[in-house]
């Protein structure tokens, strides 16, 4: 029963968003061919960006709502590639390593100020993301045009300087997706995006088993027993942010080429959020996260992002409902889980010394003699 | 023997104090020295010079030299005293929860694959060979003669197999040859410590050898080859296991010298005590999870106006017991006021049942640091029994009376010879002594039936100490008030209490009239008493 109990409340966020399905799959009244096509494009679409946030949690760092500083320098990549009018694979490849520089300054920046802020370092990205998003602002809509030169007037706003809002990628949209076509009954199946997401995957899996990765799983349980073992922490810890920021620009990349087009001042702004949410709907924890959360996340996540406008509409009579469904959503998982995490903490904090209660001897433990 | 480490005259003060001076000894390869004093004896001052650790560096290094090998030897920091083959146990355990048995015995010293990676980097991303990590893991577990799993995770583990993991990590170490245990047996269970005892037994048998610290002296004396007994930062005395006594240890530990100070006059105080007065407080079966603290099964009852002293050494849970009834910490149990019983775990409830605590957390717990000296005072009064509250619109607000809480200040001021520059002074500029005086006056504005004080005259200077101890009296005689104090100075408990319990491993020792002799203390407070008692139940 109590294991039940447990069960339950460790699986809580999953469990309520199948029943949410459940209910909302049927009153949407989509059809099934649609949600599989839709399904598997986003599961290409936003993996990377998800994945891009397993390290930092790993190295005890939390949720690294900093991975928005690494998207935006893959904008800025993509934003000079459709300058420079490189196209297709290339443009993407040139986009990568040219966010690559960029993210590792920005990481390196991110990392060294969580470390100043050790035990904080969630809120302390969140608000740093807020930060460089008014240098990014300052980059995007004044220095465009007048220090960097801009080949591409279509780029500017008409004064001038500063980019349009909306930027079309019409040089490298979708390229991924087609470059190895694959239909299989009427659907669609972006392979090139599956084997980049399996071949991160692969990386992560390896780099756990790496010294460095047992050093970051070292530093993440406990920073000062890590230390005391001559393990560098800080220095672990910075690495973790820059390999963070680095992915998630090259999966803003990915994510951006499907859509077709950049939001200049506002696509990366959510970017953290729907990434984060998305691993925490997968099973994922504060502290505990694995490759299939973050892909069973991103299925889930945005399984309900596609039924609730429909099922909104038919149940309620209104489509604003589902937009409005998915701020509330992720929000409130990302809330459930950081009371989650701090509610299990305690709890084993209590568990760990329930032998010290209660007026009895401690537990007898079994050593055995050779 | 040739020695293999030498302490030569190590004297070390930390900014005038002097904690320890002329202290030598030798450990010799195979030997086990055991290493006891009471809290603030010298012992981990001791061990942090060894080890250089960065504390001793700050406050200006130390007197006399360390002969390792026999050559005198400056360690920079602790990794090179670990380089050079000395290892240290701790007495927290530093283990990695998650990690398993073997990961934890590897920490950064884990076995590597080679790679092209590794040439081209560095050998941080080479991946880890678990084969080898996990045999040279199993031969540092059997070096202990125990079996421990080498995949399990700390986590799960009993506390005793939590220690045997770091002595195997520090066993290691490929060219260990001295290791220092810090109170290893402190969180054992007895059938755990005796299979600790004959591990290290073994590795002296190897010649690994051994510093062994404990207050456990029953351990000490079965286990050690030659024993030091440190008091007071100076080496009191080195004398062989064999055939010492835990009695003549403990003497040694507390000193003679002071044996018949201040007894006599404080007889008189209590000529209206008798054991005909009601039973004030009484308390069974407590148990207080305080961190560093533990209770684990305390009994014991004080009449009314009754001063009762609760001593022991420094983490045996004499704390935990104020804490604990206060409400302050989680706890447990049966506690009975005036034949009522209390509720435990709320401070709100203790403090209106007409309970008051001076807490040992002078500034954490016990004052408002940045308020004035007549808030602190009358802060408790006003929130719990609202006093110093005039009524406003026929009731419907309450005002704050500041004439009241400054004349009540001054009051105090007068009385406890409070220096300061008057009543409005932040709290957080007075000395020590000063601030613990306000500690005291914001318990007696309470009118308290029931005085708990913790560590009153911990860190403050004689004048204050005595007019502190002065006060209590005066305060229990004038009210009659039950007064429970507990402190680390037996000196001082005997001074003002009439009976004293011992706390030891978080339960009472004994109770000893405050006439009892010194050395009788000496052995409840290292836990002989039911030690003799438990080692001649096995035999049976």
């Amino acid at each position: 029963m109590k294991k039940l109990r447990l069960f339950l409340i460790e699986n809580s966020v999953v469990i309520t968003f199948i029943v949410l399905l459940a209910i909302a799959i049927p009153a949407s009244k989509l059809p099934g061919q649609f949600l599989l096509q839709e399904i598997l494009t986003r599961l290409g679409r936003s993996s990377f960006l998800v994945i891009s946030l397993l390290l930092p949690i790993m190295a005890g760092m939390g949720l690294n709502f900093g991975m928005v500083l690494g998207a935006m320098a893959g904008q800025i990549g993509l934003i000079f590639i459709s300058d420079w009018g490189v196209i297709g694979i290339p443009g993407l490849l040139l986009a990568m390593i040219i966010s690559l520089p960029i993210s590792v300054i920005l990481g390196w920046l991110c990392g060294s100020i969580m470390n100043k802020a050790k035990g904080r370092e969630m809120v302390t990205g969140y608000i740093l993301a807020f930060f460089m998003n008014g240098v990014y602002m300052l980059f995007a809509l004044y220095a465009m045009g007048i220090i960097i030169p801009v080949l591409n007037l279509e780029l500017l706003l008409s004064r001038g300087f500063g980019l349009r809002n909306v930027i079309d990628l019409i040089n490298v949209r979708q390229c991924l997706e087609t470059f190895i076509p694959l239909k299989i009954a009427g659907v669609n199946i972006p392979v090139l995006n599956y084997l980049i997401i399996a071949a991160v995957g692969i990386f992560i899996v390896w780099f756990r088993k790496t010294k460095f990765g047992q050093d970051m799983r070292a530093a993440g349980q406990d920073r000062a027993v890590a230390s005391a073992a001559g393990i560098s922490v800080d220095r672990t810890r910075i690495f973790a942010i820059i390999i963070s920021t680095v992915l998630a620009g090259f999966g803003q990349i990915i994510f951006l080429q499907n859509m077709g087009t950049i939001n200049t001042t506002n696509s990366h702004e959510q970017t953290g959020l729907f990434a984060i949410a998305s691993l925490l709907i997968g099973g994922a924890s504060v502290t505990k996260a694995s490759i299939p959360n973050a892909l069973i996340g991103v299925i889930l996540f945005h399984l309900l992002f596609l039924v609730a406008p429909m099922a909104g509409k038919n149940l309620v009579g209104s489509a604003m409902i589902g937009e409005y469904f998915r701020q509330f959503v992720s929000y409130g998982v990302i809330a459930l889980a950081l009371v989650l995490y701090e509610w299990k903490r305690v709890a084993q904090e209590d568990a760990s010394r329930a032998m010290l209660r209660g007026g009895v001897a401690p537990d007898k433990g079994k050593v055995n003699t050779l | 023997m040739d020695a293999i480490l030498s302490f030569r005259d190590i004297g070390k003060q930390f900014y005038g104090n002097r904690v320890l001076s002329g202290v030598s000894f030798d450990v010799a390869a195979g030997q086990i020295i055991g290493l006891v004093g009471e809290n603030g004896a010298g012992k981990s001052t001791l061990m942090k010079i060894l080890f250089s650790m960065p504390e001793i560096h700050e406050t200006g290094g130390y007197e006399g030299s360390i002969l390792w090998n026999g050559s005198e030897v400056k360690f920079k920091t602790p990794f090179d005293a670990l380089d050079a083959g000395i290892g240290m146990v701790h007495q927290e355990f530093s283990l990695i929860p998650g990690f398993t048995t073997t990961e934890n015995i590897l920490l950064n010293r884990e076995s590597l694959h080679r790679s092209v990676l590794t040439d081209i980097f560095s050998t941080r991303i080479s991946m880890l060979d678990r084969e080898n990590m996990a045999l040279r893991s199993k031969k540092a577990i059997a070096k202990l003669g125990v079996t421990l799993d080498p995949n399990m995770l700390i986590k799960e583990m009993p506390v005793g197999h939590k220690q045997f993991t770091e002595i195997a990590r520090e066993l290691c170490r490929d060219k260990v040859k001295l290791i220092v245990l810090d109170e290893p047996s402190a969180v054992l269970t007895e059938s755990e410590a005796e299979v600790l005892l004959s591990s290290l037994r073994l590795l002296a048998n190897e010649g690994i050898a051994i510093i062994f610290i404990s207050h456990r002296l029953r351990e000490i004396v079965d286990l050690c080859d030659q024993i030091v007994v440190l008091r007071d930062g100076q080496k009191i005395s080195e004398l062989p296991a064999k055939g010492s006594s835990v009695k003549t240890i403990a003497s040694l530990m507390v000193g003679r010298s002071v044996e018949t100070q201040g007894q006599t006059d404080v007889a008189d105080t209590y000529m209206n005590y008798g054991s005909s007065e009601p039973i004030a407080l009484s308390v069974e079966q407590l148990w207080v999870d305080m961190p560093g603290e533990t209770v684990r099964n305390v009994a014991f009852s004080v009449r009314k106006g009754e001063i009762f002293g609760i001593g022991g050494l420094a983490g045996q849970g004499k704390l935990g017991i104020p804490n604990g009834i206060m409400g302050l910490s989680p706890s447990g149990g049966n506690v009975k006021l005036h034949g009522k019983p209390m509720q435990l775990g709320s401070p709100y409830a203790a403090l209106k049942r007409g309970l008051a605590f001076v807490s040992e957390d002078r500034r954490g717990v016990g004052l408002l640091l940045d308020e004035g000296i007549d808030w602190n005072i009358a802060f408790s009064a006003m929130q719990i029994q609202n006093k110093f509250l005039k009524p406003l619109l026929g009731g419907l607000f309450q005002w704050r009376s500041d004439r009241e809480m400054l004349n009540l200040a001054n009051e105090y001021i007068k009385l406890l010879e409070i220096k300061c520059t008057g009543a409005r002074q932040r709290v957080g500029n007075l000395s020590g002594g000063n601030q613990q005086k306000v500690c005291l006056a914001k318990a007696f504005a309470l009118r308290p039936d029931i005085l708990f004080v913790s560590e009153p005259t911990r860190g403050i200077d004689v004048g204050a100490k005595l007019v502190v101890l002065e006060t209590l009296k005066k305060y229990n005689s004038e009210y009659g008030a039950t007064i429970i104090m507990i402190s680390s100075e037996l000196e001082e408990l005997r001074s003002i209490c009439k009976r004293i319990a011992i706390v030891y491993e978080g339960r009472i020792e004994g109770i000893l009239p405050h006439t009892a002799p010194l050395d009788e203390f000496g052995v409840l407070m290292a836990g002989a008493k039911s030690e003799t008692q438990q080692g001649g139940r096995s035999e049976n």
